[in-house]
């Protein structure tokens, strides 16, 4: 199969990016790069490899999958809003037998790194989804969905309860590889998102991604009535980034050992960028792949380029630089850089902290 | 084949009818299109607030030598999206992703067929019926519309069938009335054993209905709601029965847009049908 190469983003022409060493550790796994696609935005990756090589981003991020087949919700299942859509798939998937069967294989044979988002109705779902997964050798590290808005009852949605979070992270991260990291997927939709990280991180998340959509809903002003068959639905896009990156600050300001994966509306470099200095040591995009199926390695491309323009040659150095900044400017009326380092060779992988 | 994403020029844009006609330059797109393909044009420039992908059936390809290929589609002016795509001019750029979908399903024989299109749905059947003619198919169209302003194509439709039979609800040419109300005339006259067809949801289910009747295979091309239009957003479902009888909610983007009439759960369609699938009456986990 010939791939015709696209001609559209600054990424495709093989272009001469900065030499920036764009690695990213995650709780003990290593990526070669931190842009990933987010959960629910990407399929099984197959789709997106018709676009760009899913190998040479930092993760494939899965759609989060369930113990049982799912037929999700009625159409409408979206809405297009400013800068943003709503959505309500409802968790639509082949349930695990079948993605481990067909979809993780396919990933691990085609090469790429892999992310499992895990979704369950009780928390004894999310034990027996970590079990599932817990030998397989493609899964780099899972993603545990306590966030999705478009379950039947909302008193579902883990994340909005410190202690039903705990319980759900403390029975994936008991049930899950040594090795293998355990994310937290937190919701915007809470009073106090650091005392729903801080109960994560305290019942054994090795890290955090923030942000799943909010919720929302969208009435038709024709037939006079919600626009969506599920009523409400996830926001998500470029609309939610200031809310996502809030998220991020506050988390990495009062926990900033905690890896954290940032996501909400990342379309473009700068904004990756964004999520980096307020803390994340990753990012997903999401929503901006229905855009422009190429974003991921479009974004991580003019990350790189953007890193490189500014003096980083590390990207691990720019991780929370904002609130360096701001921690600088109060005392020092130097402008904080972010800290020279030593070259590196590109193949030491090993924590230099 | 395989979807490529390329920046498409426009080369031009005209109104036909009620409708526009733009035409792109998307080499590597149109030399891979069948008809039913669809592309997926990203709408609003770079700034836009627009972030979802607009789906449109080719209407033709061509190859323009210098140019590369070209990709033509048709549409009416529904929302912001289609409006801003109204106002392109010559050279502007557009993002295209195509081709994208399941073209119709050609006969092996050289059966007869007669291809029904609604308002400016009837764009992919032309091209699909310069196949069919190359395989010695018999081709007869009915195309129908609201009004004469918002039929599309009929001239084309006439230079390439047996006969032409035209619908429009308010009588302005053709029967007063929609086209299945003259398809029936149609299928018994042409004994058709293929039925295409492409247009609103309301009338591929009558068509399929028809079809059924008449003893004849039907290929409808749906026009569901996307967000992608690839793949991967899961927002273009519908129910459709799969060959070992079950229900799924399949996307109409990658295994449609077209689908075998039969197989379509037209009367259920916005809804997730009783025993589908992965649907919470059997098999959901709801413990």
């Amino acid at each position: 199969m010939t791939r015709l190469t696209r001609v559209i983003a600054p990424g495709s022409n093989e272009p001469k990016l900065p030499d920036v060493d764009m690695s990213t550790r995650l709780a003990g796994v290593t990526l070669s790069s931190p842009v990933m696609t987010a959960s629910g935005c990407a399929g099984y990756g197959r789709e997106l490899d018709q676009f760009f090589d899913i190998t040479e981003i930092g993760a494939v991020v899965t759609k989060s999958i369930m113990m049982q087949p799912r037929s999700g919700r009625p159409t409408p299942r979206m809405a297009e809003t400013p800068s943003g859509m709503l959505n309500s798939i409802g968790l639509q998937g082949p349930g695990i037998d079948q993605f481990v069967e067909r979809d993780l294989a396919w990933l691990e044979q085609r090469g790429a790194r892999v992310v499992v988002s895990i979704a369950g109705s009780t928390a004894d779902e999310y034990i027996r989804l970590a079990q599932k997964l817990r030998h397989s050798s493609a899964v780099t590290a899972l993603e545990v969905n306590i966030s999705c808005p478009n379950v039947e009852d909302r008193g579902l949605v883990f994340a909005c309860d410190p202690v039903a979070s705990a319980t759900v992270i403390e029975g994936a991260r008991r049930n899950s590889a040594p090795g293998t990291p355990v994310f937290a997927k937190l919701s915007p939709d809470v009073t106090d998102i650091v005392a729903i990280a801080r109960a994560c991180v305290d019942a054994g998340a090795d890290g955090l991604s923030m942000v799943n959509t909010m919720l929302g809903v969208v009435i038709d002003t024709d037939t006079m009535l919600p626009h969506l068959g599920g009523v409400t639905g996830g926001l998500s896009g470029p609309a939610i980034r200031p809310v996502a990156v809030r998220a991020v600050w506050q988390v990495h300001s009062a926990m900033p050992e905690v890896p954290i994966i940032g996501m909400g509306g990342i379309s473009s470099g700068a904004d990756a960028f964004e999520f980096i200095l307020a803390g994340a040591s990753a990012v997903q995009v999401g929503t901006s792949i229905f855009n422009d199926p190429s974003a991921p390695i479009r974004v991580a491309h003019e990350l790189q380029q953007l890193l490189g323009d500014r003096g980083v040659r590390r990207l691990e150095d720019a991780v929370g630089h904002a609130h360096r900044q701001q921690a600088v400017s109060q005392s020092d009326p130097q402008p904080a850089q972010p800290a020279p380092e030593e070259p590196q060779s590109p193949d030491d992988e090993e924590p230099n902290s | 084949m395989s979807a490529v994403q390329v920046r498409g020029e426009v080369l031009s844009i005209r109104r036909v009818g009620a409708y526009h006609q733009l035409t792109l330059v998307a080499p590597g797109v149109a030399e891979q299109v069948r008809p039913g393909h669809f592309v997926a044009l990203a709408v609003g420039g770079e700034t836009s607030a627009h972030l979802l992908r607009r789906a449109f059936s080719v209407y033709r390809t061509q190859d323009r030598g210098v140019y590369g290929g070209t990709v033509d589609i048709v549409f009416a002016e529904h929302g912001p999206g289609t409006r801003w795509l109204a106002h392109v001019r010559q050279h502007d750029s557009i993002d295209v992703v195509g081709p994208l979908g399941k073209p119709f399903a050609l006969p092996k024989e050289p059966v007869p067929c007669t291809l029904v299109g609604g308002g400016y749905g009837s764009a992919p059947l032309f091209t699909l019926a310069e196949q069919l003619r190359e395989r010695g198919c018999r081709v007869d169209f009915v195309l129908g519309a609201a009004t004469e302003a918002r039929l599309f194509g009929v001239l084309d439709a006439k230079r390439m069938s047996q006969s032409v039979a035209v619908a429009t609800e308010d009588g302005s040419l053709g029967e007063r009335g929609r086209v299945t109300d003259v398809l029936p005339e149609v299928l018994s006259r042409t004994k058709a054993d293929v039925i295409y067809a492409c247009g609103p949801m309301g009338m591929l289910a009558a068509v399929a209905d028809l079809a059924a009747r008449f003893g004849a295979h039907s290929q409808c091309a749906v026009e569901e709601a996307m967000a992608c239009g690839v793949g991967v957003c899961m927002t273009c479902v519908l129910p459709v029965i799969g060959d070992d009888g079950v229900t799924r909610m399949v996307r109409s983007c990658v295994e449609g847009p077209v689908f075998r009439g039969d197989a379509v759960r037209w009367a259920d369609v916005g809804t997730v049908p009783e025993g589908t699938w992965g649907s919470p009456a059997v098999g959901g986990e709801r413990s």
